[in-house]
């Protein structure tokens, strides 16, 4: 017997009582929880309180929420997007080698970029008075174009997204290896890097970048069009089909709005590290999807929201911020990450079935 | 006195304070075929699923050959000899059927962990032969006909030497000959002395088949009996627990003179060949087909979900070259497909979701398409109330929550929001109960008489002629006669279907 059989024929309704279950049903679920984790933690690690983990607890959720927003809207249509993490690293470095305002030829001479977009005084987009906002657009748009290759040969030639992303990851992870020859672009001009830069206090570009992709988000999944057919699609694709549903568009355009998410988190993370980084998303996978399984988004489509995955994004960062006070090491930090995640999961199994319940 | 092996003591089961069955006492003597009929939500499945050990039951108790039996789960009742044929098939059908046969239990060489391979091909041989099935036991299932797998299903059980076998609702996606195979092994079975349960919806064949019938209504038992205690008019008044006078709602217009779907030389390589038929304005047209009559397949190329080889397809007097489902519904045609699970509905979506999905597009602002919700909300109320779709919160319970009838008028209802002057529907009223097709019946009458044009799918000869203006017969991919009102026969569409004699 399976676990999910298990689960399924012993009634779970007897063993918990009516308070516990509504929490484990509503959608702030995991807000609780992570407000109870972070006052629970207080009085051993007072420093998690202090202003400046504060900042930089947040500062580190924009960004991951950015990429885990694209990737929510992938696991709705019942897709997974695994190359966030490569277009973070192409875009960044591609940007970056457009507006530095310095290269050093001992490091970059063997880059297949050197001498044509990358100079000893810079890249050619350095001294163009809108030099920046060009490169931040290019990067939106390599997203956007990696992101519209994972959709065209996920609907036209009908390969499994997992294979597909998973081809477009290595590909251009490896792409952005050698764009740079794996050194990072530093000297990047001031008025980039303020852009993700701790400001100090809790209000930074970063979030306000943020805050505005996840409302529109939200706007467009609860009351568009394209947001209904996206949970249709997901749910069921056939029915969506017979429906006058054109999946296809919908698939290729969910896919490009997750590489311009990735994008966006590009443009922040490259801002406040002040380079350009060939592995810049290299580690960022299970963070990001963990974030949205753990916010309640179903990895087999049909579920998820964008305040959900806030919610599982802040609990998973939180987490880690708070074993590296507790100076846990680090492999310890991702054990205890994939545990966690691996709990999302069963919630989630345990929560349709306290539905299913409610509905017989 | 009967030897009876199986007999149901007063056994209760509710499911959160709701009782599915009451009180139910039901014996049945070894050796019988038991027909167990009741409409959807009486408590059929419950019933089954309390004896294959799926779910437990409450209160009561059940005695297998005069022992208390109380299974603790579907193995348990497999050892008893219990086999539960379900409506959908368990098989797994990358395997092949010799696996498949011995999944649970394969036979080892002496104490190695080492299959013996040679010994569950010539069991499953043996097996194959006591079901008429001419196969290899190295075939794998998904290269059987739906029929196919019933009788691989029948084997397996016979393999597990079970002496109680149900089968529920087993000749929906049979066959005219599949099933009639089928009876005749079932009434091998019960020669042999096997007992048998058996669910239908079709009180045709369980009143050949059935040596008892048992009529289920809300959970309880209505009447018990042998099988000429009961008329089929009998059976459904005790079913439905009324008198329906009956079966068909009356028509109350003709269809008109004006073409609105008109279909020219369309042929499919090795689907359908030269089809040419008219449709008309305010016309009931039925398509009469067994499986594999290109029946379907013809509704899903006129809908575009399938390409065409030749052929043209006109609608209200336009021609169009390439169908698509989007485009199908800007010419306001709708397709009520066939299968409900896995087409015509978001089972977790809500019943609300569901119902909007069509008709959306026209529910959404001009340039960023954000939905009206207020209007979109009042529409979908209507169209609850309208189809008396039985839902609790139609905002909230989710589609797989309602019962078959139900989940059927949510799929047309989908449609008959955007106001379709086509609608195709595709056995509409399979695995829906007595009540809940005369409610189908009349909702599509209802659009006909509104000038709406419907092609009406099916395999049920007696539904077309109960409600069809006109009805044309497929076979092999071919329209083999078309019959006006006037000359409806039982006897003749169906001699046509099997091309014998006939036109």
């Amino acid at each position: 017997m399976t676990i999910r059989e298990k689960l399924t024929r012993e009634p779970i309704r007897e063993k918990l009582g009516k308070l516990p279950r509504q929490l484990l049903l509503s959608e702030y679920f995991i807000l609780i929880l992570c407000i109870l984790v972070f006052v629970a933690l207080i009085p051993f690690i007072p420093v998690i309180a202090s202003a400046y983990n504060m900042s930089s607890l947040l500062s580190n959720i924009w960004p991951l929420y950015a990429v885990a927003i694209g990737q929510t809207l992938v696991l709705i249509i019942a897709g997974i997007d695994l190359s966030q993490g490569a277009i973070i690293s192409l875009t960044s470095v591609i940007g970056a080698s457009l507006i530095a305002t310095a290269a050093d030829p001992v490091v970059f001479s063997k880059s297949p970029i050197w001498g044509w977009l990358l100079f000893e005084n810079g890249g050619i987009l350095t001294n163009h008075s809108a030099g920046i906002l060009i490169a931040v657009l290019v990067m939106l748009l390599v997203g956007l174009l990696i992101g519209f290759i994972n959709g065209t040969a996920i609907v036209y030639a009908r390969i499994p997204a997992f294979m597909v992303t998973l081809v477009t990851q290595t590909f251009f992870a490896g792409l952005a290896i050698y764009y740079v020859k794996s050194e990072n672009i530093i000297n990047l001009p001031d008025a980039f890097t303020a852009i993700g830069e701790d400001s100090g206090g809790l209000i930074s570009s970063a979030l306000i970048i943020t805050l505005i992709l996840a409302i529109s988000s939200q706007f467009i999944l609860s009351r568009t069009m394209f947001g209904r057919w996206l949970y249709a699609t997901g749910t069921n694709i056939r029915a969506s089909i017979v429906s006058g549903v054109p999946t296809k568009k919908v698939i290729i355009l969910t896919y490009m709005f997750s590489g311009f998410c990735a994008a966006v988190a590009s443009v922040l993370y490259s801002s406040r590290m002040d380079m350009g980084r060939p592995t810049l998303g290299a580690s960022l996978l299970l963070d990001v999807i963990g974030g949205a399984v753990i916010g309640g988004s179903s990895l087999s489509g049909g579920k998820g929201k964008v305040l959900w995955t806030f919610f599982g994004v802040v609990f998973l960062s939180l987490l880690g911020n708070a074993l590296s006070l507790l100076n846990v090491p680090f492999f310890w930090i991702e054990i205890v990450k994939g545990s966690v995640i691996l709990m999302a999961a069963l919630l989630d199994v345990i929560r349709t079935r306290i539905l299913q319940q409610q509905t017989v | 006195m009967d030897d009876l092996i199986l007999q149901f003591c007063k056994v209760d089961k509710s499911f959160f304070g709701v009782p599915v069955l009451k009180n139910v006492s039901i014996d049945f003597p070894r050796g019988h075929i038991i027909g167990l009929i009741g409409e959807n939500g009486a408590g059929k499945s419950t019933m089954m699923n309390i004896l294959g050990g799926v779910v437990p039951f409450d209160g009561g108790k059940m005695l297998l050959n005069g022992q208390e039996y109380v299974p603790q789960d579907p193995a348990s009742a497999t050892r008893a000899g219990i086999a539960f044929i379900h409506q959908e098939l368990n098989l797994f059908t990358n395997l092949s059927i010799a696996e498949n046969l011995f999944i649970g239990n394969f036979p080892h060489l002496s104490v190695t962990p080492f299959l013996n391979k040679a010994r569950i091909r010539s069991k499953t041989q043996e097996y194959l032969k006591m079901v008429d099935l001419d196969l290899s036991p190295d075939i794998t299932v998904d290269r059987l006909s739906p029929g196919e797998r019933q009788l691989v299903e029948v084997a397996k059980a016979l393999s597990q030497d079970a002496s109680i076998i149900i089968f529920d609702e087993p000749t929906t996606s049979l066959t005219a000959r599949e099933t009639e195979k089928l009876f005749a092994i079932i009434d091998r079975l019960h020669k042999a002395g096997k007992t048998i349960i058996y669910i239908s919806h079709i009180l045709r064949d369980v009143q050949q088949l059935a040596d008892d019938i048992v009529v289920l209504r809300d959970g309880e038992v209505v009447q018990v009996g042998p099988k000429q205690e009961f008329s089929i008019q009998k059976m459904i008044s005790l079913m439905v627990g009324r008198y329906i006078g009956t079966l068909y709602p009356e028509r109350t217009s003709t269809p008109t003179e004006q073409v609105i779907l008109e279909i020219k030389g369309l042929s499919k390589a090795g689907i359908v060949h030269d089809i040419n038929l008219c449709l008309h304005k305010g016309e009931l047209l039925g398509i009469f087909g067994l499986m594999g009559s290109g029946r379907s397949e013809l509704a899903q190329i006129i809908f575009g979900m399938e390409g065409k080889d030749s052929g043209e397809i006109i609608v209200d007097g336009t021609l169009h070259t390439k169908q698509s489902p989007v485009k199908s519904i800007q010419q306001n045609m709708a397709f009520v497909t066939e299968n409900r699970r896995e087409e015509g509905l978001l089972m977790t979506s809500t019943v609300a979701e569901n119902l909007g999905l069509v008709t959306l597009r026209k529910y959404v602002t001009p340039a960023a398409h954000v939905v009206r919700q207020s209007a979109l909300i009042e529409a979908i109320r209507n169209s609850v109330s309208l189809l008396q779709i039985k839902v609790n919160d139609a905002f909230r319970s989710q589609a797989k929550g309602l019962s078959g009838g139900n989940q059927q008028k949510v799929v047309i209802g989908k449609w008959l929001m955007n106001n379709p002057s086509i609608l195709v529907v595709d056995e509409p009223t399979r695995g829906v109960d007595v009540g809940a097709k005369y409610e189908i019946y009349s909702i599509i009458n209802d659009i006909v008489s509104k000038g709406a044009a419907v092609l009406f799918i099916s395999s049920e000869i007696e539904e077309l002629i109960g409600i069809c203006d006109r009805i044309i017969v497929m076979g092999v991919g071919e329209i083999l006669g078309c019959f006006e009102k006037s000359e409806f026969n039982r006897e003749k569409i169906l001699q046509t279907a099997f091309r014998e004699g006939g036109k």
